[in-house]
């Protein structure tokens, strides 16, 4: 079984983001830059499968910019065999990401594709989606737990009222919420390993894939700003504010 | 301009959710319609026409839609788009599932999760967990727009009388099976409609010690939530969590016990009207967002509280 994994570079989720001065993007000048905690979830989760010897090959694939290689070479080291960079200098949105992918997919023939649920920068939460559109695979996000059993996927989905089970036939997307597993760390051989694993380069336009913008990006601000309030002195006074003040309970 | 609200439902009863979508729908302007797809879901297309400025109802009752499989959908909802200038639900984990799959189907990029309409094409929505809000305009000749719920007031339930028109389209693209769910069954009030909620962070040291929070809220009428490291400790159940990858909520009420305020939580619950923070650290960031900070540790605070309730 061939998987998948795409996988985005994005700023560090420990990194404060602000807006640049002039208002128009958010500044990402100098700031620590990792692999999307949801995408590292997805990759850790292909190497399990094929640790339990379910998965014959994983291939990692990023759509962005030429750096993108940095957080493959994190995916290779965490156990991919090789990887895939759509190198693209424009920014990408999840429709274009999702047709490179859907014609990576035609390429490889993966029989799953694992994909974290939404990147922490733009929190779109839409290629996992829309790559399930553009081939026509079945698709269970959110997934907390997978299992591939006889050419089917049974995925449990973390939902608004709890958890829900879906069986998939493959192939087919999935895409990782927080508690699929816990990623591992990369060790060091494991790290000088990837260094040495295929990387190729291709591009939008060789993959016939038009990524111009779709939406126009009019600017970014902070959201406002919420005045800290008052130290009450113990809990009868706090009972009293709610009461009587704020007039809450 | 016409606009399709798609609407959420457990095939008995209109999810109140969907009211927040008609309100969005409402400052974009135009025509509005709702679809109802599920199964033996009569009683949800009655509701919805009840729903006040509604134009018709779209009525697809197939065992095909009966778990709102996205696959399913995105194909109804693709096919039912034609004449519509935007499509809309309310940003659910049902609608996020089924509502970029329609995007891609109709070649078109979709806005999740906005908090905002500046104009028909132009709408503010949250990025970075919150930290920032872009201002973000479609240049798409459709648009595909998921309604952040807790940023827009619920439309009313009645007033309406829209007309509803049965859709006899069934897609079953058989990609996937429902094999079953877990619902949490609860009396109090549902997280993210709550005009109170209650959560209980890392604090609280146990699931045992947990049921202090449900005491609270019971007391107060209130909802339950946690934050993301009392879920991960097996305290809660990840239903309850509140936070970035969790619920949003924007209760008149929020409060806060042995929760430190990871910016991860605040994303979940900073919108709320009145935040209470009770922690025993006085440097928690939770107090930068709170209107009341009570320093003290939670197991002299919460049964002190409880009394004075």
């Amino acid at each position: 079984m061939k998987v998948l994994v795409p996988v985005k570079r994005v700023v560090d989720y420990n990194v404060k983001v602000r807006p640049k001065a002039d208002g128009s993007d958010a500044d990402l000048a100098n700031l620590k830059m990792s692999i999307n905690p949801f995408c590292e979830i997805a990759v850790e989760e292909a190497v399990r499968l094929k640790e339990k010897g379910m998965a014959s090959e994983i291939v990692a694939v990023s759509v962005g910019q030429e750096q993108s290689q940095e957080q493959l070479r994190t995916a290779l080291a965490l156990g991919a065999d090789r990887a895939i960079l759509v190198s693209t200098d424009v920014v990408v949105e999840p429709l274009a990401v999702a047709k490179c992918l859907q014609k990576l997919c035609a390429r490889e023939e993966p029989d799953l594709v694992l994909l974290g649920k939404q990147a922490i920068d733009g929190d779109n939460n839409q290629t996992g989606q829309m790559l399930g559109a553009l081939t026509g695979y079945g698709q269970a996000t959110f997934a907390s737990d997978l299992l591939i059993q006889n050419s089917e996927a049974t995925v449990v989905r973390e939902v608004d009222g709890g958890l829900q089970t879906l069986s998939l036939s493959l192939p087919a997307i999935v895409t990782a919420d927080l508690r699929l597993n816990e990623p591992r760390y990369a060790s060091l051989p494991n790290i000088m390993k990837a260094k040495r694993k295929p990387l190729e380069t291709v591009t939008p336009e060789e993959l016939g894939v038009n990524v111009a913008l779709r939406t126009n990006l009019i600017g970014v601000k902070l959201p406002p700003d919420r005045q800290a309030g008052i130290i009450v002195e113990d809990s009868r006074q706090l009972v009293d504010k709610l009461k009587n003040e704020a007039k809450v309970i | 301009m016409s606009i399709l609200i798609v609407a959420e439902h457990d095939n008995v009863s209109l999810n109140a959710a969907t009211l927040n979508a008609v309100t969005a729908a409402l400052e974009i302007g135009g025509d509005i319609d709702m679809l109802v797809a599920g199964k033996d879901s009569t009683s949800v297309a009655e509701q919805a026409a009840e729903v006040a400025n509604i134009g018709k109802i779209l009525h697809a009752n197939d065992q095909a839609y009966e778990f709102g499989l996205a696959e399913n959908l995105a194909l109804l909802v693709a096919e039912q788009s034609a004449e519509y200038s935007h499509i809309l639900a309310t940003a659910t984990t049902s609608a996020k599932n089924f509502m970029p799959r329609v995007a891609a189907l109709l070649d078109l990029q979709a806005i999740s999760d906005i908090i905002a309409v500046v104009s028909d094409d132009t709408f503010e929505r949250p990025i970075y967990a919150g930290s920032m809000i872009a201002t973000v305009k479609s240049n798409d000749p459709k648009k595909i727009i998921t309604v952040r719920g807790t940023a827009f007031d619920a439309a009313a339930t009645s007033g309406g009388s829209a007309q509803i028109i049965p859709i006899s389209s069934a897609h079953d693209a058989q990609k996937s099976r429902f094999i079953g769910e877990e619902v949490a069954e609860s009396d109090r009030p549902e997280l993210t409609a709550a005009g109170t909620v209650v959560s209980g962070g890392r604090a609280l040291g146990s699931e045992e010690n947990f049921s202090m929070i449900y005491k609270l809220a019971d007391t107060l009428g209130a909802a339950v939530g946690a934050s993301r490291a009392a879920v991960d400790a097996g305290y809660a159940p990840n239903d309850m969590q509140v936070g970035q990858t969790g619920k949003i909520v924007a209760p008149d009420l929020y409060v806060a016990v042995g929760i430190s305020g990871a910016i991860q939580h605040l994303a979940g619950m900073k919108d709320s009207k009145v935040i209470v923070a009770i922690n025993k650290d006085e440097e928690a960031p939770i107090f930068s967002v709170a209107d009341y900070g009570l320093v003290a540790d939670l197991f002299t605070a919460l049964p002190e509280i409880e009394a004075e309730l």
